[in-house]
């Protein structure tokens, strides 16, 4: 930055001497009047440019949330969504002895660390990678997005005949090895093994990109030192790079975690008969899908919505852990 | 920065005042779109020269239009025409009808109903349909009297007239049943298991004694519940109305005819309407299954050429139903005169044989039964069976079921999280039964 600093501006022609004492001139006026707009201009219109973005939010993001969390409060039914019967906090108590929910709640949390945790650190190391100087890395780059142009339905779809019980192309080719055929969507673990990798899939390559961005605006010479020193390439990876990426690891683990609180199109497909009960045990239904259960099959709109409520608290408290993380980084550095 | 300050200052000013009067132009738009919705539409009804067009709301495969019956409306009603919209699946098309209700905002000038929907429809939106009892042209007699009662509410108002019903049979496949050293003419089949579920699942045990090794009895364990509930006298609700599937013993005999099917190995365990269950119908790998008269076209589809002439069609062990729908007109809707004409029409006996002529849904009104559309149907696919002969022999002994407004969902859960579970994860029937009750009564809890 310092190289680019701006030579100080030259002194305008006449400046620096006296104004002469004069009436104001029409011409002056005009200058005038010209600022006081240009200042209100400055002043207001940012509020103008903003302003279609939170009539939107208000419109399709708080009015929702917050008729949300009214209907949460209430019994409501999709068979007559305005007739509300008070419930106080009936539907959230409930919700701490419903097993279903904290089955849903278990296996967002595990599905989200098995598909988080290495889809970043793949993102990782192929990015580290890709950062080298490759023929056609171009080429590369593109393959990486291209899951991520993917629909999640027709992934999950190729998905799902993937891990077929009696016709998947995966039980296949593990026979080959002499490995039974799994059952992949009854099994607990199975299904959210498969589930994860649809999720690993779709988002390795994005968060590579992300990845890729951040890398390449390391300082060259961070690491020619460190070459100097010899530090070898893992090294290097290990005390330059990783560091030098830190705020961008920290933003890909907040989206991810997001996106995997809100997991839902997968899951919701995953079954072949496209159900939203999560597999005959529920074994990978997540908050979102059961949040659709409850109020699009069962029809219970009141419930669905303290459960809605409850997953966005959730989603507050990893902001406030998120938060917190930060900061204890910033000081750190 | 600064560098280039001054040259982007010069061209702010229009670019900002175009941004926010673009901005401004979105922002009204889309939000008197948001408060147009509805009204907009609400003129296409009645065209500029007195034409009327309907629309009608459906959900899979009704088939009207491809059995022509659109078009004959419009040639017999000059002026009318007739559009459809069709929502693929019912679990997406229901949840849309009753926010669209709700809302009194995008019915159709008709709108159908499944029969698992129909008596929670009857029971909570009633006063959104018009009665069609009394419509010219719509003969109460015409029907079963079951299929009338279950779109008439409580107090006799009939909100939505019968199309087609699902009779059911055993659909059974002639080369397996050779191979077991079964009979395979449709007559002897059918005595095989006349009146009992329990004689089904005997020869069944027969068929994995000595049939082929790798070819199971049934399809699914669930697929045989809803067979064997669809064809008792009760199933989840009393004639209270209360729910009282747990202390049912239709519903526990039907749950034990499934359970010991799948506990003896006998399903090929598939869940129905899914890729590998038409992959398993592609291949053959069962024997039998339960088929409603609607069913026949998705096994020739499924089964293909590879399949044809393999399949015939004998009685079920005890007559039932299993699927059908209705149809109505909202309150609302633009045209609803017309609509209701349409409808009587449209479900009137000679149009449900003629539907049941080209596209096998099986007419909810005996009285075309006598007719040579229904009455001498066979189907060549299945061996020439003589299916409106079977369907309607069936059709006639179905028993009068109490259906409750949440069946639906009772019905499923005892499926997925009951009989499944037995058939999928080799829980035990008790367990899967307990674990079932959980599931239904989350469900059903508000």
């Amino acid at each position: 930055m310092t190289t680019t600093g701006t030579p100080a501006a030259p002194p305008r022609p006449g400046g620096g001497a006296a104004p002469p004492e004069e009436r104001p001139t029409a011409q002056e006026r005009r200058r005038a009047r010209r600022s006081r707009r240009y200042q209100r201009d400055v002043r207001w219109s940012p509020y103008a440019f903003v302003a279609p973005f939170f009539l939107f939010f208000g419109a399709f993001g708080l009015f929702p949330l917050l008729y949300t969390g009214w209907a949460s409060l209430h019994r409501v039914s999709l068979t007559a969504p305005t007739e509300m019967e008070w419930a106080g906090l009936h539907n959230f108590t409930r919700l701490l002895e419903d097993e279903f929910f904290w089955n849903a709640l278990r296996n967002t949390f595990t599905i989200g660390v098995l598909s988080t945790v290495p889809q970043l650190l793949m993102a990782l190391g192929l990015a580290h990678v890709l950062n080298y100087r490759l023929r056609g890395s171009t080429f590369f780059r593109v393959v990486m997005l291209a899951p991520y142009a993917t629909s999640v339905a027709a992934a999950t779809l190729v998905f799902v005949m993937l891990y077929g019980r009696d016709y998947g192309m995966i039980n296949w080719a593990l026979g080959f090895v002499g490995i039974d055929a799994v059952d992949w969507q009854n099994g607990t673990w199975t299904s959210q093994f498969a589930v994860s990798t649809i999720v690993i899939w779709r988002w390795t390559g994005y968060n590579t990109l992300i990845y890729l961005a951040a890398m390449q605006a390391v300082p060259r010479d961070l690491y020619e030192s460190a070459a100097l020193d010899g530090a070898s390439r893992w090294q290097q990876f290990l005390h330059v790079t990783v560091p030098s990426l830190r705020p961008t690891i920290l933003f890909t683990v907040v989206v991810s975690t997001i996106g995997a609180t809100q997991l839902f199109g997968e899951v919701l497909l995953f079954s072949s008969g496209g159900g939203a009960a999560g597999g005959i045990n529920h074994q990978y239904q997540t908050l979102g899908l059961y949040l659709y259960e409850q109020g699009w099959v069962n029809l219970h709109l009141g419930r669905a919505s303290a459960i809605a409520w409850m997953m966005f608290l959730i989603l507050l408290l990893i902001a406030l852990v998120n938060l917190l993380v930060a900061r204890r980084l910033r000081k750190s550095q | 920065m600064a560098t280039n300050g001054t040259a982007r200052r010069s061209t702010r000013r229009p670019t900002r005042l175009a941004a926010i009067g673009v901005s401004a132009l979105v922002t009204g738009s889309l939000l008197a779109g948001c408060a147009d919705d509805g009204g907009s539409d609400s003129d296409t009804g009645r065209a500029s020269d007195g034409d009327i067009t309907l629309n009608v709301g459906l959900f899979g495969t009704f088939g009207f239009q491809e059995a022509g019956l659109y078009e004959e409306y419009e040639k017999l009603n000059p002026g009318v025409r007739i559009e459809q919209s069709v929502v693929e699946r019912n679990e997406n098309y229901y949840p849309q009808l009753l926010t669209r209700l709700a809302s009194n905002s995008g019915l159709a000038d008709v709108q159908a109903v499944e029969v698992a929907n129909i008596a929670e429809v009857t029971a909570t939106q009633a006063d959104k349909f018009v009665d069609l009892g009394g419509q010219e042209g719509v003969d109460q007699g015409d029907w079963f009297d079951w299929k009338w009662q279950q779109g008439t509410t409580a107090d006799g108002r009939t909100i939505a007239l019968g199309t087609d019903i699902g009779p059911m049979a055993i659909c059974y496949r002639k080369d397996h049943f050779e191979a077991a050293g079964l009979p395979t003419e449709r007559a002897e089949v059918s005595k095989l298991w006349a009146g009992d579920w329990e004689k089904y699942l005997e020869t069944g045990e027969a068929f994995m004694a000595d049939g082929p090794d790798d070819v199971a009895w049934v399809d699914s364990a669930s697929g045989l519940y809803s067979a064997a509930i669809s064809s008792s006298e009760s199933r989840y609700y009393d004639e209270d109305g209360e729910v009282v599937y747990k202390d049912n013993p239709d519903v526990r005999a039907a749950w034990d005819i499934a359970t010991a099917a799948a506990e003896a190995g006998m399903t090929d365990r598939h869940e129905q309407f899914t890729p590998p269950w038409d992959k398993a119908m592609n291949n053959g790998t069962f024997a039998t299954l339960s088929c409603p008269a609607w069913m026949l076209g998705y096994i020739q589809d499924k089964g293909g050429d590879k399949s044809a002439d393999l399949w015939d069609v004998a009685d079920a062990p005890r007559p039932g139903n299993w699927g059908g729908s209705f149809l109505g007109v909202p309150e609302t809707a633009k045209n609803k005169e017309e609509a209701a004409k349409f409808v009587a029409w449209l479900t009137a006996p000679e149009q449900q044989a003629k539907l049941f002529e080209e596209r096998g849904s099986f007419p909810s009104a005996p009285a075309s039964y006598e007719t040579p559309a229904v009455a001498d149907a066979t189907h060549d696919y299945f061996g020439d069976a003589p299916i409106g002969e079977i369907f309607a022999r069936a059709a006639q002994d179905i028993p009068t079921q109490i259906i409750g407004p949440k069946d639906q969902i009772i019905a499923e859960n005892i499926g997925r999280s009951g009989v499944r579970q037995v058939e999928q994860k080799g829980l035990s029937p008790e367990d899967a039964w307990q674990e079932a009750v959980k599931a239904v009564d989350n469900a059903l809890d508000e």
